[in-house]
């Protein structure tokens, strides 16, 4: 019986390599279309990335013009600085210096600033007004900073890169038609004059912004605009963001994973975190407005109510995630661990947790790093407001990088901001790769194979 | 405490041998009883799977569960050591004691027990950390050495006993997971010992290793029979043959027969007993 079905059969060889040509033919088609996709992938980050890197990385460079500051006693009228007497109390003397660094502050610091510059350009002296456009307005703080420091100064004549004018800078690198008429102009004539003029005798030259990393936000004085406050804001905020949402998290995975029942209560909470997990973050935002602000009365726009908020937000993801990490661990871990008499909770943190940490850790680091690019919510709690300094505690406004983003982005001078935007995307996107390379080196160091 | 075991090994090898077995069965007669289980149910859920055990396991005796897959050997098993308060959904009826005391006694705690009756499971288990740390953990644990000194004693005189240290001294820094097989099954149940229970559960322990790797595991049971109470599941009807005195035949869920081993082999009482012995079914 058998032989005769097995005789009517045509034999195996000939049956595979008729169905094989197909096979291989449907394998190469399904390879050549994950390329493709991967290839476009490839291409939307490479397009973006050019487009961000091209305009951001010439906004690092910035119109700055060398001047001979001759820091004038008769302009520099200041009283010698107070020196701290014998039975002054501590108080009292802080009075004194404070008060004499407002005076220091009266200076007519642009006064000189000009005086130098008709150095260069003697027609300045002519046109005050024209003069005053060269040099952007924030850098007299500069010079009100080296007398504070350094009273001895005072008669003595010092180099000093100056930033220019935000428009200046948008002038010189082109991005402004310069044959638009004269009313279109944001500089008159003879500025734009002088700049050309200056550029090409080489004291106006494009120099490395360092204000862009130490200077806060800025509106009457835009070229010296930085992402200093921001920083500081976005960096609070991750702060809270670690030390609330890791322990938190992580204390709420191991319960629900290795010690509560499972019963339709531990299904209720599952579903729901899952659920957190996808609300909308502007959402978020709403609730940290309600709760944060309205009931606990903590300061509007302060980044440590941004903290809360992005923990609320992050914490669903380093549950999932933990968890996730937790179920990997082999069940025969736990119960060598029990055999030999440890209790639940030491096997859990003998032998299981520290087993998980490099997925903890991943999936915890993702999610920071999501946090840290959240704009939506912060908008609703305030951190869009103009902030003009570095805030020093959580509990000082604040503005957040994406946020900053946001800001710079709708300035009246795009010419200029376009630019600085990118470059503020640039450190969002390196933060954002440290972090994530963080995550990648901590799994690698942490992994144990079995 | 470990090391005067050691001694007392070393005084007994040095007996002539008509003595020590003279010794021998009159320990026999004087063995006390370990362990007793009566009417021992358990149930999955709702699906039972012991209907009802009672056996009485005798001091430093090598016990061996026969039967055919499913019929609640490891779920008995589990019940000596409470590994089944582990699972979800498992319930457990009837008593057990230990010594004098029931060990589902709710004053009874579960990790001091657990330190009483180690197990060994049928897949090797070590700790993904070196070799060392897999026996010292137990003995930290339940602060059995005071001094490092002591601890590397410990680990030293589980490893002899359990015939590793040869294979393994010059490398105790290196991860558990990292030896072979039969190493691993040895060094499980090193880290059994290290602890120095009273009875110790094996749940087919060579399951997963080869007849030299198993003959060695034998040997070991052999050797620690002398210190130690122990329950082992087997489906290999040679390996109970050889390692136990006593052996019982579970089917479906109920304890058929126990006896000496010679004669549950050569001698069965129960029909199905037989039936299994001679491979009828199973
Ligand atoms: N965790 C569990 N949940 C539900 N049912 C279980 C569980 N463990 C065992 N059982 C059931 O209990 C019965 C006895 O299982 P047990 O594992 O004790 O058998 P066994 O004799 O050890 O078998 P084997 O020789 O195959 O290991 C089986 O019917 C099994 O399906
Ligand atoms: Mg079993």
């Amino acid at each position: 019986m058998s032989t005769d079905i097995n005789q009517k059969r045509p034999r195996i060889a000939d049956q595979v390599s008729a169905s094989l040509r197909r096979r291989h033919a449907r394998e190469r088609r399904f390879r050549l279309l994950g390329l493709v996709a991967t290839l476009l992938g490839l291409t939307f980050v490479a397009i973006l990335f050019a487009n961000i890197f091209i305009k951001g990385i010439p906004a690092f460079w910035q119109a700055s013009i060398t001047l001979d500051i001759y820091f004038d006693p008769a302009i520099v009228s200041i009283p010698p600085e107070p020196v701290r007497e014998a039975k002054e109390s501590d108080s009292d003397f802080r009075q004194r210096r404070v008060s004499w660094e407002n005076e220091v502050g009266m200076v007519n610091f642009n006064r000189l600033i000009q005086n130098a510059l008709t150095a260069k350009i003697a027609e300045a002296a002519d046109y005050p007004r024209d003069a005053a456009r060269i040099v952007t307005s924030g850098e007299r703080l500069a010079l009100r900073d080296l007398v504070i420091k350094n009273p001895g100064i005072v008669g003595e004549t010092r180099q000093m890169h100056l930033l220019t004018d935000a428009n200046i800078d948008v002038w010189l690198k082109g991005n402004i038609d310069r044959n638009l008429p004269d009313e279109q102009q944001q500089l008159s004539a003879r500025v734009r004059d002088w700049a050309d003029q200056l550029y090409a005798d080489g004291i106006i030259k494009m120099r490395f912004s360092t204000g862009l990393f130490t200077n806060p936000d800025s509106r009457s004085s835009l070229a010296s605009a930085g992402l200093r406050g921001a920083f500081m804001g976005s960096l609070y905020m991750m702060l809270v963001v670690i030390a609330l949402s890791i322990p938190l998290g992580v204390a709420a995975a191991v319960y629900l994973e290795e010690f509560a029942p499972r019963n339709r209560m531990t299904d209720i909470i599952e579903v729901n975190i899952n659920n957190l997990a996808a609300v909308p973050s502007i959402i978020f935002g709403l609730l940290g407005a309600a709760v944060f602000i309205n009931y606990f009365k903590l300061p509007l726009s302060a980044s440590v109510v941004g903290g809360l908020v992005l923990t609320l937000m992050t914490m669903p993801t380093v549950i999932i995630a933990t968890r996730a990490a937790l179920k990997t661990i082999p069940p025969s871990i736990r119960q060598a661990a029990l055999g030999i008499g440890a209790s639940p909770t030491q096997a859990v943190f003998h032998h299981v947790l520290p087993l998980a940490v490099p997925g903890i850790l991943t999936g915890s680091i993702i999610g920071i790093a999501q946090a840290l690019g959240e704009t939506a919510p912060l908008l609703l709690i305030g951190m869009n407001a103009f902030v003009a300094s570095v805030p020093a505690s959580p509990f000082d406004q604040s503005n957040a990088l994406p946020v900053q983003i946001y800001l710079w982005q709708g300035n009246e001078l795009r010419n200029f901001f376009e630019g600085r935007t990118a470059a503020a995307i640039v450190v969002l996107l390196a933060l954002m790769l440290f972090l994530n390379g963080l995550a990648i080196w901590l799994r690698k160091r942490f992994e144990t194979r079995w | 405490m470990v090391t005067t075991m050691k001694s007392d090994v070393e005084m007994e090898l040095t007996l002539v041998p008509d003595v020590s077995g003279l010794l021998h069965e009159q320990s026999e007669r004087s063995k006390r009883i370990k362990m007793s289980a009566s009417d021992v149910k358990v149930f999955y859920g709702e699906t039972q799977a012991l209907h009802g055990v009672s056996m009485e396991i005798m001091e430093n005796e090598v016990i061996s569960f026969i039967g055919p897959s499913g019929c609640g050997k490891s779920t008995f098993l589990r019940c000596l050591n409470r590994m089944n308060d582990t699972i979800e959904g498992a319930r457990v009826e009837g008593r057990i004691i230990l010594d004098d005391q029931n060990i589902y006694d709710t004053a009874l705690d579960v990790v001091q027990l657990r330190a009483q009756v180690g197990m060994v499971f049928q897949k090797p288990n070590p700790f993904p950390k070196s070799i060392f740390e897999n026996i010292a953990y137990g003995a930290r644990l339940h602060g059995l050495a005071e001094k490092k000194a002591d601890l590397a004693d410990i680990v030293e005189s589980s490893l002899r006993r359990a015939g590793l240290w040869s294979e393994v001294k010059g490398r105790l820094d290196q991860p558990g997971t990292g030896l072979s097989g039969g190493q691993q099954q040895r060094l499980c149940i090193a880290r059994a010992i290290a602890v120095n229970p009273e009875v110790i559960l094996m749940d087919e322990p060579c399951s997963a290793l080869d007849p030299i790797a198993t003959s060695v595991i034998e040997e070991l049971i052999d050797e620690l029979k002398r210190n130690f109470t122990i329950i082992i599941v087997t489906h290999n009807m040679q390996q109970a043959a050889r390692v136990s005195d006593r052996t019982a035949f579970f089917h479906l869920g109920d304890l058929i027969e126990l006896e000496k081993t010679a004669d549950i082999f050569t001698n069965p009482k129960n029909k199905r007993t037989e039936d299994y012995i001679t491979g009828r079914f199973g």
